[in-house]
Parts: structure tokens; sequence; C-alpha cells
């Protein structure tokens, strides 16, 4: 609350704040205030730096109508609800009273993706600091035009009243100026201490229409005039369009074109199914040229680590770490997951009059256009992107893709809007993979305490998100064909195949290789968590290694090694809730405990399972879940809880059932026969989510937290019930009935 | 011409009999419910009612619903009036990206028809046809459940 007096705070405010009395600390130490850090050069918070104009956040019309902005997009994460409430918070309104504008580049902030967790630091921190600007103005308008000092005024659901009874509203107060104004750096942010809407658990307001069938996705997009377009997808990533016999197609009924660029190609129909028999006849129609060009995958992972490579020393010194003899060290493999996404990706595109509208279930409307305009050289100008509700992505899906495939097929088929939906082979085979990872670690203990540690990562990149052009599969396929570039890594803090290496514990000495491999075999790109999920599965596994091997109990162990307060916090109270301490043993059961901070600065989490495990048939069920989650400032509780068992009932069908299969040429999992994941047979019984809120703190973000931790913590339980540890994912039935025979 | 009966209206239908019957209901019908997930019965995002039984609507053709009632989430309720399965996924907030939603409703509006008091066991085995990405099951089997104890109430 630097720069922000308590009197000018206190009158800002208005009566919701100057009816409660504050502690002494509370304006010293609001950390969300950017201000509070004086280290750090001032800049405005959140998304506020690259969109300062208080009105991209905020409108207020003249009836008084709230309308919010936000360059971020609902992937059924919930985001809606969280802006809304933190508008509302800030605002002194009722949620209903807000109106929300998600990614579009014509309506909104360039908020970049979706992604990483960052929407809630991202954008409800510049919608909170916006919003709280927002209200001090209208305060002050209302002091001038009422003549009344800004502290005799109080402010409730979008009015302003004086002492003696006189009022104005909002849309009286907003001339068409009033909000075109650039943040201030420093906001009157209300006291944390009274939410009247954060913090209270809200109903998703995107889930009555989702119930109801309401078209909210754009699957569901009906536009007039509207036809139906599906693409024959190459068998296989470098597959080359030799020829096709297309003339029998172009005469079926309700085709109205085929359309070949090189070798993308697609057919146009009147109605979606005859769109699709067309493609199935035009796929029988077309010869392609294929190269086997793909390791077998029985030595998926020797091939991988014997690729060329860029090494990266993360922490630690040139000379290696837990070298002599007495250390323990042991490998983890992680194969080539995907998204797969219930629903096959889809997009709408119409081109008229020169200008393309794209309708897309992307998570970034400007870096899409940005692609797109390359691919179809166009300027960027000439092309809106708004984004629409598909089915869940976690990550880089087939969405860009189909972007651009409706891009294409539009700018051959203009006039009328086109829809292009994948089907469901599409999806699966061309989607952009979670990379294969494998992370070697070795450690030395000085009694019960690690006193050397090593950890070395072996992976591709996590993000080859467009654009440039080159990174959209249809644009690898067209007469003038756009390549991907060379794949970087995604440099720390943060990182990539190498998020969440770097130990959050306090060891003797730590030392960490990223070993970046450009080249993948098949294609990858972000799925959810990145890195973190292998690295935390990784880590967290070994942690039990060592415990194991320092005869202590895995939370103490934990603990031991284990400074930051909040992340004591966490595991403690995952822990207590667990009854970790109380445990009582049972045949063919097991638990498994594990932590991570998310990215190494985001949302604190631990997870705990018990499982049961049939040593005969290898079968893993897991029976209860409990985690641990510290998120900042908790916005809308529920919605934390929702993601958090989200993430873990999906962190626990990679860690059981998933990997990618493939022969030399083409990937062959294309369905859900042949890519299984978890269904409601095998869901634990109960898994409960513990929130630790911490009112004024940052907001964190909590989508991705409990990817790596469910991993490992289920990992874990299965060592501690069939007392041996797989360390290849995903832990298979036949592994799990492999190794419990080796006991 | 096929006529098909959904939601308790007859409409004559202008499509080749081999069309199955999920696009129908979207394209023609403009039905949003039922979701084009895999086209080859594996997910259930498709999931609709023919005669009380759950069916995927991907790979039934209409040329097989001569005579058959088809109901859809459309005909469970709606926006401002939602039936007892509809409300029970919103009081439990059985939703995360929702495009499994639909089907899922189906399928357990179909059991509660048959059976009105299922037990947990029950509710999972049945429900199992049904894929979610999301990992909203836990939300899911409390709302069939809390959707049983609505119906029972009405």
């Amino acid at each position: 609350m630097t720069g922000v007096t308590r009197r000018e705070f206190l009158t800002r405010g208005g009566a919701l704040i100057v009816s409660f009395s504050l502690a002494p600390a509370f304006a010293a130490d609001d950390p969300q205030n950017i201000g509070k850090e004086p280290k750090k050069a001032p800049v405005l918070p959140g998304s506020l730096k690259n969109a300062p104009l208080l009105d991209s956040w905020i409108r207020i019309d003249a009836n008084g109508a709230i309308t919010v902005f936000t360059g971020k997009a609902e992937l059924g994460q919930g985001i809606k609800t969280a802006l809304i409430q933190v508008a509302a918070e800030e605002l002194v309104v009722h949620p209903r009273a807000i109106t929300l504008v998600t990614a579009d580049t014509a309506r909104t902030a360039n908020e970049g993706y979706t992604a990483g967790s960052q929407s809630m630091q991202d954008s409800a921190t510049a919608i909170l600091h916006a919003s709280a600007q927002v209200r001090a103005i209208l305060v002050d308008l209302a002091s001038q035009r009422l003549g009344v000092p800004p502290h005799e005024l109080t402010v409730h659901l979008g009015t302003i009243r004086s002492r003696d009874g006189r009022s104005m509203s909002y849309g009286q107060l907003v001339t068409g100026e009033t909000l075109h104004v650039d943040a201030a750096m420093n906001s009157p942010l209300r006291n944390p201490r009274t939410r009247g809407v954060m913090g209270k658990s809200m109903q998703r307001v995107d889930i009555p229409a989702k119930i109801a069938g309401t078209p909210i996705y754009v699957q569901d997009l009906r536009l007039p005039g509207m036809v139906h377009a599906r693409v024959v997808r190459p068998p296989s990533y470098g597959a080359k369009l030799a020829s096709v016999e297309s003339a029998r197609v172009e005469k079926m009924l309700g085709v109205l074109k085929v359309v070949r660029n090189g070798s993308f190609l697609a057919v146009v129909a009147e109605r979606e199914y005859q769109a699709i028999v067309a493609m199935r006849e035009l796929a029988k129609a077309a010869r392609w040229q294929e190269q086997p060009a793909l390791p077998p995958q029985t030595g998926l992972y020797e091939h991988f680590q014997r690729l060329p490579r860029e090494d990266f020393v993360d922490l630690g010194g040139a000379s290696e770490l837990a070298t002599g003899t007495g250390t323990i060290r042991a490998t983890y493999r992680r194969p080539y997951q995907m998204h797969a996404s219930i629903g096959p990706s889809c997009a709408v595109a119409l081109l008229q009059d020169g200008v393309y509208t794209i309708y897309s279930h992307t998570q970034g409307v400007y870096p899409l256009r940005a692609a797109i305009a390359e691919m179809l050289t166009a300027p960027a100008e000439r092309i809106r992107i708004i984004h629409m509700e598909g089915s869940g992505c976690y990550g880089h899906n087939g969405a860009d893709d189909a972007g651009a495939d409706a891009a294409l097929i539009a700018s051959a088929f203009p006039g009328r809007p086109v829809r292009v939906q994948w089907m469901r082979e599409d999806e699966h085979a061309w989607e952009p993979y979670g990379s294969v990872m494998v992370s070697s670690v070795r450690a030395r203990l000085d009694g019960a305490n690690v006193a050397e540690w090593q950890y070395e990562v072996w992976s591709s990149t996590h993000t080859t998100r467009p654009p440039p052009a080159g990174h959209l599969a249809p644009a690898w396929s067209i007469e003038t064909p756009f390549a991907p570039p060379p794949p970087k890594p995604l440099p720390l803090p943060a990182g990539g195949g190498n998020r969440n290496a770097l130990p959050g514990y306090t060891f003797g000495n730590a030392r960490v290789v990223h070993h970046f491999v450009p080249s993948s075999p098949l294609r990858v790109s972000a799925l959810r968590a990145l890195g973190g999920y292998h690295n935390v599965f990784a880590t967290e596994s070994f942690m039990d290694e060592l415990a194991a091997a320092a005869k202590a109990d895995a939370v103490e162990f934990r603990l031991r090694h284990m400074q930051d307060e909040r992340a004591r916090a966490v595991i403690n109270a995952c822990a207590e809730r667990f009854g970790w301490s109380q445990f009582k043993r049972a045949r063919g059961r097991g638990r498994g405990f594990a932590y991570a901070r998310y990215k190494n600065l985001a949302a604190y989490c631990a997870v705990a399972i018990e499982v049961e495990v049939e040593r005969e048939s290898g079968h893993v069920r897991p029976l209860r879940a409990v985690a641990a989650i510290d998120s900042g400032e908790a916005v809308n509780p529920d919605g934390i809880r929702n993601q958090t068992e989200g993430g873990i009932i999906q962190s626990i069908s990679w860690t059981l059932y998933e990997a990618v299969t493939f022969d030399r040429t083409r990937v062959t999992s294309r369905d859900w026969s042949t890519y299984p994941i978890l269904r409601f047979s095998n869901v634990p019984e109960s898994i409960e989510v513990h929130i630790i809120t911490r009112p004024g703190a940052p907001f964190l973000g909590t989508g991705e937290a409990a990817q790596g931790p469910a991993a490992a913590a289920l990992a874990n339980a299965v060592a501690d019930a069939i007392g041996v540890r797989i360390r290849d994912l995903p832990l298979t039935r036949a592994s799990v009935k492999a190794a419990a025979r080796k006991r | 011409m096929p006529v098909l009966n959904v939601n308790g209206t007859t409409y004559q239908i202008d499509a080749d009999p081999a069309t199955p019957l999920l696009y129908v209901l979207r394209d023609e019908l403009q039905l949003n419910g039922a979701k084009f997930g895999c086209g080859l019965g594996q997910c259930g995002a498709c999931t609709v009612m023919i005669d009380g039984n759950a069916v995927l609507s991907c790979v039934t053709p209409i040329s097989a619903l001569e005579g058959r009632r088809v109901r859809t989430i459309e005909g469970l309720g709606s926006l401002d009036n939602p039936g007892p399965v509809q409300r029970a996924f919103i009081e439990e907030q059985a939703a995360q990206c929702g495009y499994c939603i639909p089907g899922m409703m189906m399928r357990a509006q179909a059991l509660l028809e048959r059976k009105p008091a299922p037990s947990k066991a029950e509710i999972r085995r049945h429900m199992n046809a049904n894929l979610c990405r999301c990992g909203t099951h836990m939300r899911i089997l409390r709302a069939v459940e809390r959707a049983a104890a609505l119906m029972k109430v009405k």
C-alpha cells in the first residue's frame, strides 16, 4: 500500500471500508500492491503493464451497465467466474451486474496465451487493480459533482451516496473519456479482511448454459449460410500427397468443393455428415508418399538419449555431485502423452470482403492471428479471431491447427462461413504431445539428510505454439509450406523440460543439468504442467527412495529439508487431513505422499494417495486422495477445488494408463481403444481438497499445480503397496504385475 | 422420408437414412446437447435416450428409429427451468469444460428412470461407458446421487 495514505485509502474505498477498523499493519503490508517491493523497478500489476488503459479492462455505459474485458479465455477452468468476482469486489457491485468479454482480437487486450496457470496472476491482478482505480475515479467525480469530500461518500452496488441522502450511479458519472486513462502505479485496494465476493465460493457462470445445451461451444456455432468441411489429414507427419482422383467426390450429394493446396486436402459440403462421407471417399482416393521416419517404440528412451542435445547447468557448478560409493541413484522415464480432448478441435471461418473472421477455441487469439496472417500472407488487421469455448484442452492441442484449417478452406471458399471439425483420429494422431522425458538422479545422504543431490533431465521442447506459421500443422502441407523453426528451451525460472527440475528443498549441495533435445520423433508442445509433471514425479519418487534409505518417514523427511513456511503448511495440512501418522497398514494397500510448488514460484500443493494393488493381476485401484493447496488469495474456493480434483484425476490417468504408441511410420494411438484413459470404474472413492487461503497475497494460479504431486503420490503409494519401485511411466498392469513378482 | 420423434415432437427428416442420429439432432434440429466426441461409440459424449435407454447417437442411423422416442438434454429441461438431473449437476458444480456433461446427464437419466435409488457402485458401473477428460468424475457421481434425491421429492 506504499504511496497511499490510510486516509486516502479510507476515503477512496467508501463505506464498505470505512465501517471496518483497519489493523495498523494492513496498509503497509498489502502484498498485492506491486509497489511493495522497492527492489524492483515499478511496473504496473499483472497485464496492466502491457495494456495500461483502464478502459481496456472496464467500461461503464450511461445506463450503468458494466463490461469487463479479459484477454484470457474460458477453457473450462472457471476463469470467467473468478474474474467477475474480482471485478465485483473492487467495483462494489453485484457479480450479476458485470458482463465479461473474453479473448477477441477486436475487443480485448492482448494477454498472450491462456496457459501456465497464469490467468489469475495476469488478468485477475489487472482487473483487480483496474477496478479499484475505476471506483476511485468515480468517487472523486461524485465528490466534485455533489460538492462533498470523498470521505463522506459511500459506495454500494454501483451507487455513490452522500450522507445527506443524495446519490449518483456509476452510469451517471461516466462520460466518454472518463476511463480512457492510464492506470496509476498504486491502487486503492479494499481491505482483504472484509471481502464481500472474493474468497466465497460462487457458482460458475458458464455451467447453466452447458447443462441446458445453449450454444456456447464453437462446435455449436451455426452462422447463416454456414457450410461444413473436413480435412483429409496426411496419414503420417511427413506424408506427401502424390495424387488424388477427386472427380467422383466432387459429384457426391451436397459436396460443394474439394480444396487442394499442395498436400493439404479438404472437402466442403452443405451438411456435416455429407462432408464426413465425402472426406472418407476422398481419403480412399488419395495416394500418399510416406517415410518410415520414426524410431522403434521399444527402444524409444535409448534412441531419445542418443539424439543431439544442448546441455545447460541450471544449478550448481561444473563438477559432478554424488559420485562416490554410497550414493543412491535412479532413472525415471515418461513416454509421450497426449491432451486427448473429448471434443475434437473445431473452428468456423468466414472470408468476406477481404476480411477473415475466425471463431476458435485457441488459447491465444493474438498469437494465432499472427500465425494465420503469415500463413495466408494477409495483414493481421484483416483477421479477427474470436475465442469461443471448446472441449477442455489442457494445453496446446489441435485448436490452433483447426483454426488454420478453417482459414485455408475459407480462403478457397469465400462468402460463406466454413465450419471444420477434426475427426477423433485427427485429434489423437495430430495433436502435439507432451515430450518424452528421462531423469537420472543421484544423491548422497549424510545421516538422514541429503548432503549432495544431482538431477539430470533429458527433454524436448514444451512449446511449439504458433506463431510462427511453421507451428501450424496445416501450414506444413500447403503448396508453399512453412517449416517449424528450430525448437528452443523455455527459460527458467518457469522453464519447460526443466520446469520443477530445481529442487524446492534445501540440500547440502545440489546440481541440476538440463539436456535439451531439439529434435523430437513425435510432434510435441505444451501439455498441462509441461516438464513439471515428470520432474515432480521423478524428484518426489526419489525423495521417497531417499527417505527409505534414511529409515525416515516420507513426510518427516520432506519437512526436514523444507524451510519455506507456506510449503510446510500445505505439507502438514495434507498429512493431517489424510491421517498420515495414524495410517493403518492393510494387506495390498499402500500410501504415498508428494509435494511441489508449481514452477517453483506459483501454487504450493501436496497430495497424499492411498491405493490397493492386486499383485496377481497388477491392477492398481486408487482408493482416496487428499490434497492441500495454497494458491495465494483464493477467489473462488470451489473453483480451486474443482480444478485440483480434476488435476489429480487426470494425473492418475496419465500415470496409470497413458503412452502414445507408434510404428516406424505412423502414430498408432488413434482412438480411445488405442489410447485408453481413466474411466469411472477406477476413480478414487473420495478426493478431498483443502485450501489454505492468503487474503491479500498475490494470486498464484491453480490449474496445473496438482499434476506432478498426484503422479508422485500415486507412484509412491504403489511402491509402498508392493515393496518395489517402478520408475517408468505409466504404471501399467503388466509393469506392476512384473514388479510385484520380483519381491 | 424418415420420421423422428424427438423430445415429444415428430419431425420429417430430409436426410439419408444412413445418417447417424447425432448429425440430425445437431444440424437439422439444432439441438446442441449431444456432442461429437469420437464417432466410434467409444466415449459417450453423444449419449441420448431412445425409448428410455442410453444410446450412442453417433453410431445409430436414423433408419433404425422409426416409431421410437428420442430424448436429449433439451427434453430434460431448459436454462430457465432445468430438470432434476440438470439441477443436480448445477448444484454439485459438476462440470469443467462441460463437453461430456450432456452425455453424462442422459446416461444418468436413463439409469434413474429404471432404478430410482441406485447404489454408489451401480452408478459407477452404469456411468463407466462415458469418458470425462477434465476429471470431474467425483462431482458427476455426486450429481447423479443428488438427482436421484431430487427426483424422489418431485
